[in-house]
Formats: C-alpha cells, sequence, structure tokens
C-alpha cells in the first residue's frame, strides 16, 4: 500500500537501539577482558566445572520439568477436547486464570507450602508423620518449573488438538485401527506442532531460569541462570556474566534448531 | 469408565493448580504471621498492605509502566505494519527477523543486553529504562497481532477510497483503521499483560529505588515473607478473576473465542 515506507521509521529506530545495539553490547562484554583486551577466557570459562555443572544441571531439570509437562498436558488437552462445548470455554478459562497471576507469587505460594514450617509439614505432623526436607532441593524447583509453566504447554496442544477434524478419527476407526494405532498415526502426528510450540515455551524459560531456583532452591541449587545473575547483581563481573550468557544462547538457538526440524509445518501455534 | 478417568484426572489437576492459589487466599486473612496455622480472622494483612508506600509505588509503577509500555508499542508496531506494507518482501523478512528476537530470546539474555547498552552510553538505570525495555519486548506482540489484519483487500479499497475522492487522512481513518482495529486493540492487551507481568527484563534494568510488583515480591521474599504479600496475591487474584469473567462471559461467544486465541 501506498502510504510510505517511513512510518516504519519509529519502528526502525526501536529495532536498532532495543535490539541490535543490546545484542552487540552483550557480543562486546562477551569478547574483553577485565582489563579491556580482547579475549576468549569468558567464552571458555564454561568449561570450569562450576559452570559446567551447572548448565549440566539446568539441562537436566529443565529437560525433566518438560517432560513432565508434556504428560500431564497432553491427556488434559485431549479431554478438554473431549467435553461438551459450552464446557470446554469454562474449563479453558480455568487454565487460563493461573497465568494471570504474577509468577513469582505462584512460586511463592509453593515456598509457602513446601517450607519446614509451612503448611505441608504441618498436616504431616497432624497426622502423625516426620517433617520432611521438601524445600531447597532438585524436586522441589522442578515442581516450581512444573507448576509456573504447565499452562504454556496444555494451551498449544489444546489449540492444535481441538482443530482436528474428528472425521479422520472416526475414519480411521472404521478402517480397523485401534486406539493406540489411532494415537500413533492420526492423533499425535498431528498435534506436533502444538507439542513443539508446547516443548520450546516449557524448555527456554526452565534452562535459563534463576528465580524459581533461588525462590525454591534457596541458594542451594545453582543453575546457569543463577551464576550469569550472580555475576551481574552480586559479583559484578559483567564481562564473564556476558561470556556465559553467549554460550548459554548457543543451547538456547541448538534447541530451537532441533525442535524446528519436528515442526515442519513452520507455524506456531500459541499465538 | 472413560468418563471416570477423565473427570479424576480434571480434579487433580484443578487442586494441582489451584491449592497452592488458595492457600495465599487463606492465609492472608489469617490473624497470626504462622503460616502453618489458622487462628482467626483478620483484615490486618489488607491494612498493612495498603498502608505501605513501597507496595503502592510498586503497584503505580507496575501499571503506569504496562499502559505507557502497551500505548507505545501499539503505535509504534502499527506504524510499523503499514510501513512494512510498502517495502520489498525481502526487507520486511529482514526486519520481521529481527523483530522476532526479543521473542524467542531467552529474558534473561534480553535483559542483560539492554541492560549493558545502557551502560555502554551512560544512562542512567530507572523508570525510564524499564519503559524502554517493555517498549522492546511488547513491540514484535503488536506486529504479530496487526500484521495479519493487513491484506491486499485492504489495499484495493484504500486505493478504491483515493479514487472515490476521500483524502488519504480519510481514507485511513474510514478504511485502514477499522480493518486493523481488532489486531491493534488484542496487540495492546497482549502487551499490556507481557509487561505487567515481566520480572525478569525489569529485574535488569531497573536500577536501585525503583521496584515494580514483581521486583518488589523479589526482594521481599529474600528478607523474609510477609503476609501483606498473601494479601497482595489475594486481590490481584481477584482482579484477574473479574477482568476475565467480564471478558468470557459479556460479549459472549465471539469474545469467548478471541480470548482462545491469546
Amino acid at each position: 500500500m501506498k502510504l510510505g515506507k517511513r512510518w516504519s521509521a519509529p519502528f526502525i529506530i526501536m529495532i536498532i537501539a532495543g535490539t541490535v545495539i543490546p545484542i552487540c553490547s552483550i557480543v562486546y562484554y562477551g569478547f574483553t577482558s577485565r582489563k579491556g583486551g580482547f579475549t576468549l577466557s569468558n567464552i571458555t570459562a564454561m568449561a570450569e566445572p562450576e559452570h559446567l555443572e551447572a548448565l549440566g544441571l539446568a539441562l537436566l531439570l529443565a529437560l525433566i520439568s518438560t517432560l513432565v509437562c508434556l504428560i500431564l498436558a497432553f491427556p488434559m488437552a485431549m479431554i478438554l477436547r473431549e467435553s461438551k462445548y459450552g464446557k470446554q470455554g469454562f474449563m479453558v478459562f480455568v487454565f487460563i486464570l493461573p497465568m494471570w497471576m504474577n509468577f513469582l507469587l505462584r512460586t511463592m505460594a509453593w515456598q509457602v507450602l513446601l517450607e519446614r514450617n509451612g503448611v505441608i509439614n504441618s498436616v504431616l505432623g497432624a497426622i502423625g508423620l516426620p517433617k520432611q526436607q521438601l524445600m531447597n532441593t532438585p524436586g522441589a524447583v522442578v515442581l516450581g518449573m512444573v507448576y509456573d509453566f504447565l499452562p504454556f504447554m496444555i494451551l498449544p496442544i489444546y489449540n492444535v488438538v481441538s482443530k482436528i477434524d474428528n472425521h479422520l478419527i472416526e475414519a480411521a476407526y472404521d478402517l480397523g485401527a485401534d486406539k493406540a494405532y489411532v494415537y500413533r498415526k492420526v492423533i499425535i502426528p498431528l498435534s506436533v506442532p502444538g507439542i513443539v510450540s508446547g516443548i520450546t515455551m516449557v524448555f527456554i524459560p526452565g534452562l535459563t531460569t534463576f528465580v524459581i531456583s533461588n525462590m525454591l532452591g534457596g541458594g542451594k541449587i545453582n543453575l546457569i541462570g543463577n551464576i550469569i545473575e550472580q555475576e551481574f547483581t552480586v559479583n559484578s563481573n559483567w564481562y564473564l556474566g556476558s561470556g556465559l550468557s553467549l554460550v548459554m544462547m548457543i543451547f538456547i538457538i541448538i534447541s530451537m534448531l532441533l525442535l524446528a526440524k519436528f515442526d515442519k509445518t513452520g507455524e506456531s501455534s500459541f499465538i | 469408565m472413560k468418563k471416570a478417568f477423565s473427570s479424576i484426572y480434571m480434579v487433580i489437576m484443578m487442586l494441582f493448580l489451584y491449592l497452592p492459589i488458595v492457600t495465599l487466599v487463606v492465609l492472608s486473612f489469617n490473624e497470626s504471621k504462622s503460616m502453618a496455622k489458622f487462628t482467626r480472622f483478620s483484615l490486618k494483612w489488607y491494612e498493612e498492605m495498603l498502608g505501605s508506600r513501597m507496595i503502592m509505588s510498586a503497584i503505580k509503577n507496575t501499571f503506569t509502566i504496562a499502559i505507557l509500555a502497551a500505548l507505545i508499542a501499539t503505535i509504534i508496531g502499527t506504524l510499523a505494519v503499514i510501513g512494512l506494507d510498502a517495502m520489498t518482501v525481502r526487507s520486511q523478512n529482514i526486519l520481521l527477523g529481527f523483530n522476532n528476537i526479543p521473542m524467542l530470546n531467552a529474558d534473561i539474555v534480553t535483559g542483560i543486553a539492554l541492560m549493558l547498552s545502557f551502560l555502554l552510553f551512560g544512562v542512567s538505570l530507572g523508570y525510564k529504562t524499564i519503559l524502554f525495555s517493555h517498549i522492546t519486548f511488547c513491540i514484535p506482540y503488536v506486529i504479530l497481532s496487526v500484521r495479519p489484519r493487513m491484506n491486499k483487500y485492504t489495499d484495493t479499497l484504500f486505493e478504491a477510497a483515493l479514487d472515490l475522492g476521500a483524502s488519504r487522512g480519510y481514507a485511513f481513518r474510514k478504511i485502514i483503521m477499522p480493518e486493523l482495529w481488532p489486531g491493534i486493540t488484542s496487540g495492546f492487551l497482549l502487551s499490556f499483560t507481557m509487561s505487567v507481568d515481566d520480572f525478569i527484563i525489569t529485574h535488569f534494568t531497573r536500577g536501585a529505588g525503583i521496584n515494580t510488583i514483581s521486583t518488589l515480591i523479589y526482594s521481599q521474599v529474600k528478607v523474609g515473607i510477609r503476609p501483606s504479600l498473601f494479601a497482595l496475591s489475594t486481590v490481584i487474584f481477584a482482579v484477574a478473576l473479574i477482568v476475565l469473567l467480564v471478558v468470557n462471559i459479556l460479549p459472549g461467544r465471539r469474545a469467548k473465542r478471541a480470548a482462545l486465541e491469546v
């Protein structure tokens, strides 16, 4: 349309100031030593045992949380799909509502439940069971991730699954397929785009989180996100923090490329 | 059998999602500070919340930033969609590629990158840097929701209006705006919620002495949770509930479907 390219000028300025310059800054800091010369040591610092361990733990916990979310979300999406029409809207509403609450408050709620003198332990005490150490464990961090990110897995899968034509499923049954076969050959292949965007929306925030591990891990669970955050807020070593962030970015890009392979339709079904 | 399984599964998931929230709501009315025993009903934590200047200024910052960021991002994003339309496919793709970066990147990297560039250019961190960062990460969502509304049809109608003697401004108001409007409103609402919900990017770009609700909670939880935060949670939950109910029930099915798409 012939209104003119210059309407995009503020947008282009924002891309330069808000995206290009910041990325150049982080790359600049990542390759600069504290004394000011060029160095690779901030990048190779990822290979130090302490950092490697944090990266490994982050990958592991994010992977577990993603799997748990997927296992919980898929049946949920199928149930939502099959529920009666009017009820469907209400059920989806029920799953959207917690997403609207600040995720720090949701994480704090688990802290209240899991704490040594918290709700779960006092319930255990009331029925005569010993107190459990629930907080500050990797399990608590996984629980927090699953709780915070579960709706981001349910919604994209539901969006795809709800659009599957019922006739396809009926046709498969008519042609003699059993239930497992229908899932394997019809329903799951058709829900791949939703599963892929669900995995992206859970795995990447899980891999890079420092909030959940800080609040539910009590400083004892150090993920790569915590290390990077501390380099900026506690140690003021921006150079090292930037270098580690760049390495983490590579992991994000790799996981996205891997996921893109599965999603051949290329459409993001979440938004 | 199958039905029973579905219902049980549904109930368990609902308990999982809502039990923590219900706990906070119950504890917000608890007179004692204990997180385990409910002693007596009391509203004192609500009074403490209303009396706390820190909480009140955090609420004010959160909402003024969200409204300003969503408004500015919506204007820049909408103008961008109109301008993009006049460009070659190649330059459109390049710009949209850059546009996707903040959306795909991890928040922690976006936040750090913004903070470093502010400091490199000697901009001191504060309200303005938070606002700028929020505008940056909201624009992609606006473009994503407005761009699909722009199509060949819009072009043809616009040109037809010009042929029929409309001025460019008139044709813009009467043809393009109504066509883009649903995308503009959903882009604005999406930006607003993203901004209110953001913690990580705000955390890195805020500087000392200024808090939004998110950063306030984070710093409070580190020192020790006060029940006034439970009161705050209850208020936020109630507002979300009311807003979503109004959006879902009042305008009927069509709006319901729209809310699902978001």
